[in-house]
């Protein structure tokens, strides 16, 4: 078992949730994050005076999933979420000692 | 004998009502027209009491929700509900305060620089007009008219220590603030024997319709003096803090500018034509200076901001406030088109030369704007609009203005305004140093950090996890 998480735009987060959904990952948690990497943010301006925003809106998407789906996975969020811009985002896996479902106690991959 | 007495008794009881009743005799034509005068005067009164409640409930609205939403949306997320409670214990306070005391020193008679105490707990304040004050409309209607000046006036002094100052020393500070800057003031533009009264023979006649000085300079030059005594904010400037709702700020600024119909229109104290005039040059003192503002900032900026535009919209609204019900229309968009301009450049560039955290810009918008206002009215205050001035002798009318060649009036109006900043000043500075050695003023620094909502009132503005 592997976790994705995954830095997207916001804007791009129904496509890579319908992109997701295709290959058969339906399970996932969503965050609304700031942040940013190498992205400049903009100024405001409220009377007179600037303020730079540097702190972006983003989304996070964190998701378990069994480790034969992992590229799967990674592929279809980068075609979906790309737009080929600075500010894209980024994807980390990590691996997953466990996974238990709370309702019934079932533990490891089929409680994914 | 007693059947004889009974009957004659019956007698007289059928007679008498024969004996007694007469033809009616016609009501005499004069009889129906002091009957008809009297109607007419009860209308005109009906009329100018409607518009009078009107307008007193309008003015409510400009501080509670109005400025609340104003003040509230531009100060930081934790502090929002501690500044709306700032305007909201004004409408609280004042009110009280008003009934108790200072309706009395302010339109009692009394000095040419205070009232007295006759009317203290609203005695001799009842249903039946004072003519000094308005002939047509109940006084207690005058009294409550001029009690929501009274609260939202105080209100806007908060602007310049937001986020920083405890409640109780806010309360305390400008419950005092209330007796002895205010009131004074008040009594010398508009009470009776007031010594800057125009409209009852004061001896530098300042045209002040709505309160320009009374309401504007003294709140505007307190708040600076406040911000002066009280310090920065805790990292100003060099931290960010933008506003957290200009939503907040532009609903706020909406209802002021309707508010503000009752506050100049209301000051005719009448439903008459210089009502109009007010209500006219209002709007387009408003409309002109929202204009001036941001195309000022679309040039400056590239873009022309909502709050900017806002912050227009209220500027020309204080500057147009001593003007409204004396000058042309045409002279109303002038006094805001040059508003606008006026009170970003201090806002944005004179603010920063000096460096104070005048946090809300009550300074900038207020005390800037009722300046220029005063200043202006005495330029363009015509006798066409209202025929303020009258010769003693002849009862002819006399100009108003300086652009019907009364330039003598600019100097009254000065003195008007060097009053208003000088009562304003010295009696912020006592209050400050009063309120400040006996509970002292600001929130401690961690306090500050955390935010006045939770530290101060123990609640938070928005909770949209729950």
């Amino acid at each position: 078992m592997q976790k994705i998480e995954a830095v997207i735009q916001p804007s791009k987060l129904d496509a890579v949730k319908d992109a997701l959904v295709e290959i058969g990952i339906e399970g996932m948690t969503i965050l609304e994050a700031r942040g940013h990497g190498r992205q400049k943010g903009h100024t405001e301006f409220y009377r007179g005076r600037e303020y730079t925003v540097d702190l972006l809106p983003k989304i996070k998407l964190e998701m378990v999933i069994p480790d034969e789906l992992v590229d799967k996975a990674v592929e279809a969020i980068q075609s979906s979420a790309r737009t080929g811009k600075i500010g894209d985002g980024k994807i980390f896996i990590s691996k997953i000692d466990d996974a238990i479902r709370i309702r019934n106690d079932e533990r490891g991959p089929s409680a994914l | 004998m007693r059947r004889y007495i009974f009957s004659l008794l019956l007698g007289l009881t059928f007679c008498c009502p024969v004996l007694v009743a007469q033809t009616p005799a016609a009501a005499s034509t004069s009889d129906r027209l002091t009957k008809l005068e009297a109607q007419v005067a009860q209308a005109q009164s009906s009329a100018d009491n409607a518009w009078m409640l009107t307008s007193a409930a309008l003015v409510l609205m400009m501080t509670g929700p109005g400025l609340a939403l104003f003040y509230g949306g531009l100060v930081r997320k934790k502090n929002v509900l501690a500044t709306m409670m700032q305007s909201f214990a004004m409408m609280a306070i004042i009110s009280v305060l008003w009934a108790l005391l200072n309706y009395s020193l302010a339109f009692g008679s009394g000095t040419s620089f205070v009232g007295g105490l006759h009317n203290v707990f609203l005695r001799g304040v009842g249903l039946t007009p004072d003519p000094d004050y308005s002939a047509t409309i109940p006084l207690q209607t005058f009294m409550i008219y001029q009690l929501m000046f009274a609260i939202i006036t105080p209100a806007l002094v908060t602007g310049a220590f937001a986020e920083r100052m405890k409640f109780s020393a806010m309360a305390l500070f400008l419950t005092l603030w209330a007796i002895v800057v205010y009131s004074p003031m008040a009594h010398m533009v508009w009470g009776k024997g007031g010594l800057l009264n125009a409209a009852l023979g004061g001896r530098f006649p300042t045209l002040d319709f709505a309160g320009g000085t009374v309401v504007h300079i003294t709140s505007g030059v307190s708040a600076l003096v406040c911000a002066l005594y009280l310090g920065k904010r805790v990292g100003y400037p060099k931290e960010a803090m933008p506003p957290h709702s200009v939503v907040l700020s532009f609903i706020g600024a909406c209802l002021l500018w309707v508010g503000w119909f009752g506050f100049n229109a209301g000051s005719a104290l009448g439903s008459s034509p210089l009502a109009t005039s007010a209500f006219v040059n209002t709007h387009f003192g408003a409309a002109a200076a929202a204009l001036s503002w941001a195309l000022a900032e679309w040039i400056r900026n590239g873009k022309p901001s909502a709050l900017g535009a806002i912050s227009g919209a209220v500027a020309g609204l204080v500057a147009i406030t001593p003007a409204a019900g004396f000058v042309q229309p045409m002279s109303a968009i002038v006094i805001g088109l040059v508003a606008g301009v006026f009170c970003y450049f201090m806002v944005i560039k004179v603010k920063a030369w000096f460096g104070y955290d005048d946090s809300l810009d009550a300074f900038g918008v207020h005390g800037a704007g009722g300046t220029i206002g005063a200043i202006l009215t005495g330029i363009f205050a015509s006798s066409a609009i209202n025929p303020i001035f009258k010769d003693p002798k002849t009862g002819a009318t006399l100009p108003s203005g300086a652009i019907e060649g009364n330039w003598h009036q600019i100097g009254n109006q000065l003195v008007g305004i060097a009053i208003a900043w000088v009562i304003s000043i010295v009696g912020t500075l006592i209050l400050l140093k009063i309120v400040d050695v006996t509970i002292g003023l600001r929130v401690p620094t961690d306090d500050e950090v955390e935010g006045l909502d939770l530290t101060q009132h123990g609640e938070e503005g928005y909770d949209f996890a729950s």
